[in-house]
């Protein structure tokens, strides 16, 4: 298996505990390169924590986690050279400019001419306007833009995005998923968590759904769908929607959950 | 690793720095409450303290600027607590910086900030009256004595930063840092003092700084009060540097 195939992010065997809570119960799963995988869940599912602990702001209790072919525990440092974290919260710099924001996140990356990154990034996020305003100023859909543009400086492989649309209004949803797909045709690995149906079925190659510390489901939208019986055709043929899966899967509190099965659809092989 | 850490805690510290020219009130409150005691102990009580200094200002100065200091490291305090809430602490550690660089560009902005606000309070000493036949060594001396004293109480202060659940919370434990000099010779000569309280104000660190600053800035011999205040400046800076540096891998491991 060469680099190249080998995926952008490992997860094995994940857990995790705050003192008597067990968050994480053994989370597994790959993200290929360059695609789009999101992590569905409701509130508390735990997908906050599988992304600290793929960034490195958190350790695991047990399992192998590795993030471009590093490992998180034993290689951190290198860790932080593959990605970037755009966390649940917009973390920029509300006193400095826009892009006084990305010439310091530039400056800490160590690229060379940040004023040139930065400027070029404003472009692509339609900042350049606001520019020179203090992101105080700024509307939450310019903010969580200039959060996504932060993370893109220094080129990493793999960016983490925690909610990246909780908070926004439609037309903010919509310029971010833009910015989020345009990221996967560049070649970016990305993972992102939400707790909107509709924007994992808008953007992810593949979709797992966290409940209760695991991965209960894994696989593409068609495959998801596939999961409930097709005898849904009434007068109109209906397509279930994620959200019916979601719910069919995760809801009627747990049945299934005892069971704590993982359902895998479309085997990685 | 090195120059990541240089760069790191230059590009930190160019931000926090802009934090404050940005917000030049957070110096102007810094240095309201010093100034406001300097008026009030000069021009109100002052006439009826007997020092046997021959200028009230030039006895209380010293201790107005330790006040100063104690001041404004409450906002170091602050400062951090809102980076710690805000996501921007976590984008920092998940970047491929040294992870030291975002305390140490606190602690560096608060050595800037505190001698900013220090300047400020003795030139509004000096309209008052203030003055001193001081030299250079000596002032330097004093200059060395404020900034060890600005880095053991800032060192201090990231202690509430990292773990204060409220903005009240990060910057209350100040409060007994400001009311120190009180019971020390700061504004009146402890021999004035009954028994207990006078132990007290003899044996604290504030008592012994104070002299020492007091002594260089009227030319009379420091004598052993200098090591002394040295001994506790350096001891608390090794205390709290510990205890900062210990909480800080605490929340971020």
């Amino acid at each position: 298996m060469t680099t190249q195939q080998a995926p952008a992010i490992h997860v094995q065997g994940l857990e995790k505990s705050y003192k008597n809570l067990k968050v994480l119960r053994g989370v597994d799963f790959d993200v290929p390169r360059g695609s789009i995988f999101a992590l569905l869940g409701s509130n508390g599912a735990g997908k906050t924590t599988v992304v600290k602990i793929l960034s490195t702001l958190l350790r695991a209790d047990a399992g192998t986690v590795s993030v471009n072919g590093l490992d998180v525990a034993m290689l951190a440092a290198d860790v932080r050279e593959s990605i970037s974290l755009t966390g649940q919260f917009a973390a920029v710099d509300e006193i400095l400019t826009g892009r006084e924001n990305l010439v310091l996140v530039a400056r800490l990356r160590q690229v060379k001419d940040p004023g040139a990154i930065a400027d070029d990034l404003l472009h692509r996020f339609s900042l350049t306007d606001a520019a020179a305003r203090k992101v105080s100023t700024y509307s939450g859909g310019m903010r969580r833009r200039l959060d996504i543009a932060m993370s893109l400086i220094g080129d990493p492989p793999v960016i983490f995005l925690d909610e990246p649309t909780t908070g926004l209004d439609p037309q903010g949803r919509i310029e971010v998923w833009q910015t989020i797909k345009q990221l996967a045709e560049h070649g970016t690995t990305v993972l992102l968590t939400t707790q909107y149906l509709d924007e994992a079925e808008q953007l992810a190659d593949r979709i797992a759904i966290l409940h209760q510390g695991r991965i209960i489901v894994n696989g593409t939208l068609t495959e998801l769908k596939q999961l409930l019986p097709p005898a849904k055709v009434e007068y109109v043929e209906k397509q279930p929607t994620l959200e019916d899966v979601f719910f069919a899967i995760v809801g009627d509190n747990g049945k299934r959950d005892d069971a704590g099965q993982t359902v895998s659809v479309g085997a990685n092989e | 690793m090195t120059t990541q850490f240089l760069s790191g805690t230059a590009a930190l510290t160019g931000r926090s720095l802009r934090h404050i020219t940005r917000s030049p009130d957070t110096i102007i409150t810094t240095t309201i409450m010093p100034i406001a005691f300097l008026l009030l102990f000069v021009y109100v009580f002052g006439g009826a303290i007997n020092t046997g200094s021959d200028s009230y200002v030039n006895y209380l100065l010293p201790g107005i600027l330790l006040i100063t200091i104690a001041t404004g490291i409450s906002y170091t305090a602050f400062r951090l607590f809102l980076d710690m809430k805000s996501g921007i602490f976590e984008r920092f550690q998940s970047m491929p910086i040294a992870r030291s660089s975002v305390l140490w560009a606190h602690v560096l902005t608060s050595l800037v900030a505190n001698l900013i606000s220090v300047v400020v309070v003795v030139l509004v000493a000096l309209l008052m009256g203030f003055h001193s036949g001081a030299g250079v060594l000596d002032w330097l001396a004093v200059a060395g004595i404020l900034m060890l004293f600005t880095l053991a109480l800032t060192w201090l202060a990231v202690i509430p930063g990292l773990t204060a659940k409220s903005p009240d919370g990060a910057s209350a434990f100040s409060y007994p840092l400001i009311f120190l000099p009180f019971i020390s010779s700061a504004f009146v000569p402890t021999d004035s003092m009954p028994g207990a309280v006078r132990a007290f104000a003899e044996n604290q660190p504030v008592t012994t700084i104070v002299n020492t600053i007091r002594d260089l800035l009227t030319q009379q011999p420091v004598g052993t009060d200098i090591w002394i205040a040295l001994a506790w400046l350096v001891g608390i800076l090794i205390v709290a540097y510990t205890f900062a540096m210990a909480t800080y891998r605490r929340k971020i491991s």
